[in-house]
């Protein structure tokens, strides 16, 4: 490493070829390995979330079996959580805190780089798992006991692509804190920091704490199924509701670890353009940290229909609700740092607003969900599916999208085309409402999630949704083209595009971002 | 970065890394936690006796309970002699399930009960059953298995139909002792 380096310095030499993205350890070129990675496994799953929606199109069964249908909507679960999301806003942490804090890379530059070289691995196994006997897993992203005690090699194959996953992440975390906390440059404050450090720094804690309990999880599941070991196996005196209970441990955090980033990345964009700094800094620091610390409270408002004691229910019930106070807090800053700013609305500002809108939405329809009596009724139907995609598409990837524009000119040293770059946005937001608006109506109407038929009654919605999540994802490709299209011909970015921009990497550094960057750190006043 | 910096990043790797090694053995203490919780709380006791107090009959009212069975496995069947009964809230009722083995291997099994609907499960009280304990069965052997419980009175009046079921679990790793019987 040292040599390397040594190597390295003093000179922008890039190696060149296919090797320099085997061997990298610049937290650039990782950094724009993890997005591309998520991207393409964002068209992967992309196309599994298509392949549901057009069985749905119609009712009755017409283009895929019923079990094909389950493995589809759990690899769709698990490749948009594991292997899109999470991997981009690792992406963003790797391009964005060293230049935002000071630094000159990441703390552990070669762990990076292996933190990285896990997931294709991983991604292939999950693909893997849908072309051996018995078929991919079928039992939902939550891997629920006893179905994943029961099914074929697709099961194993899973586990195994979650373990590396999980050993990615927890690297990828410690790399982040490490970076954070010791390679600040002088005068750069805990409380100085810009927001989207402030939220990596909680998410990476949340990561070391949780992803080792889901290891845990599946290693009792892999256990179970091949070492006669039964945590889970009812057969031999195991529990599958105590497998519901470890995975929430695990699951409740995961929304956050997913939400809070995108939450960072919000944070940079409303206030430079609405060139005013961000309203409440501290307050936004405390409610993230808050956020984190209630998640762990709460798991088991994912399972009240499991069957337990009525005050439980009821802790469950009111800790989910408190959770609004700090989300609430976040929300009125950003609403309150765009108050009387001198706005424009260019493409990341138009996501950032889109998130805001949507985000709130769909934290709406959790409170709806935290309430007991509701969610009984409400449970494992279209309900919580639209829920959940309002908070995890139109907040944490529409945040990706606002962070992917804002950041793109710094990152490439081009500007991408304004025009395309509103269709997008214009495209995504009214294709992704008529895809899941509707299926409020069918949840609340009762129709079942994860059933790849249904009742006549719920055609006309179904039908609707199908249009419009063909119409997301066309918008998705025409993302791609507008991201070449600024890659080879963009117009160059000058060193600060954005006025109300602020933070080191626009007033420390030219567009594109040297190769090394803050070899000396910057004094911060 | 400097030797210094060096030296405390190693120092935050190692505290981080321990970290999550212990997160991870947190998730396998969930599961004593949670058996532990099960047990002070009282959820989740269905293999064990319950208590029941001074029980009035309600001849006012009438419960259908049906008795259903299912085995896992090849070992064994098992059915109650009837297949359903009617009776008074309050009542003390009594039913025999047959454990027939007609495979050549002796085996140990467990019984767990389960309830329809689920929330009237907290109404049967079990004062005996076989579940409470594991039933060791002979290869062709046939056993009479009882279960005596009471409906509790304070069952609600929309409760009409209650069904018992039972499924039978091999235990494995037991050994049966052959002289026994």
């Amino acid at each position: 490493m040292e040599a390397a380096h040594a190597h390295d310095d003093g000179h922008d030499h890039v190696p060149s070829g296919l090797m320099r993205y085997v061997t990298t350890t610049n937290h650039k070129d990782i950094g724009s390995m993890y997005l591309w990675f998520s991207f393409a496994m964002f068209l992967v799953g992309g196309v599994m979330a298509l392949t549901i929606r057009a069985e749905l199109f119609q009712p009755g069964l017409q283009l895929v079996r019923p079990e094909f249908f389950n493995t589809m909507t759990t690899l769709h679960g698990l490749i948009m959580v594991f292997g899109a999301i999470m991997p981009a806003f690792v992406g963003f942490a790797n391009w964005q805190i060293p230049m935002m804090i000071g630094a000159p890379d990441m703390a552990f530059p070669r762990m990076n780089n292996w933190s990285f070289w896990l997931l294709p691995p991983a991604a292939s196994l999950l693909v893997l798992s849908l072309f051996v006997p018995g078929g991919g897993p079928g039992a939902g992203w939550t891997l629920y006991a006893p179905l994943t005690v029961q099914q074929g090699m697709g099961m194993d194959l899973t586990i195994f692509a979650i373990h590396i996953l999980g050993m990615s992440s927890i690297m990828g975390s410690i790399n982040i804190v490490t970076t954070i906390l010791n390679m600040r440059a002088p005068g750069m404050t805990l409380m100085k920091m810009p927001l989207f450090v402030w939220t990596w720094l909680i998410t990476a804690y949340l990561l070391i704490a949780v992803m080792p309990v889901l290891a845990g999880a599946v290693t009792m599941t892999l256990t179970d199924r091949h070492f006669g070991t039964n945590f889970f196996n009812a057969a031999g005196g195991g529990d599958p509701v105590m497998f519901q209970h470890i995975f929430w441990f695990f699951g409740h955090p995961e929304v956050y670890i997913i939400a809070i980033p995108a939450f960072g990345v919000v944070s940079q964009i409303l206030p430079a353009f609405s060139r005013k700094p961000l309203f409440g800094y501290a307050s936004m620091v405390y409610a993230t940290a808050s956020i984190a610390i209630l998640s762990f409270l709460v798991w088991a408002h994912h399972m009240y229909t499991v069957g337990m004691p009525v005050e439980a229910q009821l802790y469950y019930m009111f800790a989910t609700m408190l959770i609004a106070v700090p989300t609430g807090v976040k929300v009125f800053n950003w609403v309150a740092t765009m108050w009387k700013g001198s706005m424009t609305f260019e493409t990341p500002m138009l996501f950032a607003i889109g998130f805001l809108f949507l985000f709130t939405l769909g934290g709406f329809t959790g409170l709806v969900l935290a309430v007991v009596p509701v969610d009984v009724q409400l449970h494992d139907t279209y309900y919580v599916v639209a829920h959940f995609h309002y908070v995890m598409v139109a907040g944490a990837l529409y945040a990706a999208f606002g962070g992917v524009y804002f950041w793109l000119p710094k990152w490439i040293g081009k500007m991408y085309d304004e025009r395309l770059g509103k269709i997008h946005f214009w495209l995504s937001i009214i294709f992704f409402n008529i895809a899941f608006f509707p299926q409020h109506f069918l949840g609340l109407a009762g129709m079942p999630r994860r059933i790849p038929d249904y009742s006549l009654q719920f055609a006309d919605f179904n039908m609707v949704s199908t249009i419009g999540a063909f119409g997301f994802g066309m918008a998705q490709i025409f993302f791609l083209y507008i991201l070449l299209k600024a890659i080879r011909s963009g117009e160059p970015a000058p060193a600060k595009p954005w006025d109300g921009a602020d933070t080191l990497e626009w007033t420390h550094l030219p567009s594109p971002a040297p190769y090394h960057s803050f070899e000396d750190p910057p004094q911060i006043r | 970065m400097s030797q210094d910096v060096k030296v405390t990043n190693r120092i935050m790797l190692r505290k981080l890394a321990v970290m999550s090694v212990l997160m991870f053995g947190f998730g396998y203490l969930l599961v004593p936690l949670y058996e532990k919780i099960c047990d002070v709380t009282g959820i989740n006791q269905i293999v064990k006796a319950d208590e029941i107090g001074n029980t009035q009959v309600d001849d006012s009212r009438t419960i259908i309970v049906e008795f259903d069975s299912n085995s896992r496995g090849e070992h064994w069947y098992l059915k109650a002699i009837d297949s359903k009964k009617t009776v008074h809230p309050g009542e003390l009722v009594e039913v025999i399930y047959e454990l027939h083995n007609p495979s050549e291997k002796s085996v140990v099994g467990q019984a767990i009960p389960s309830y329809g609907p689920a929330y009237a499960s907290q109404y049967i009280k079990k004062i005996d059953c076989f579940c409470f304990k594991q039933q060791e069965i002979l290869a062709g052997q046939t056993q009479r298995l009882p279960v005596m419980f009471v409906i509790d009175s304070s069952v609600p009046d929309d409760v009409h139909t209650i069904t018992l079921s039972f499924t039978m679990f091999e235990v494995e790793g037991a050994i049966v002792d052959e002289k026994e019987s």
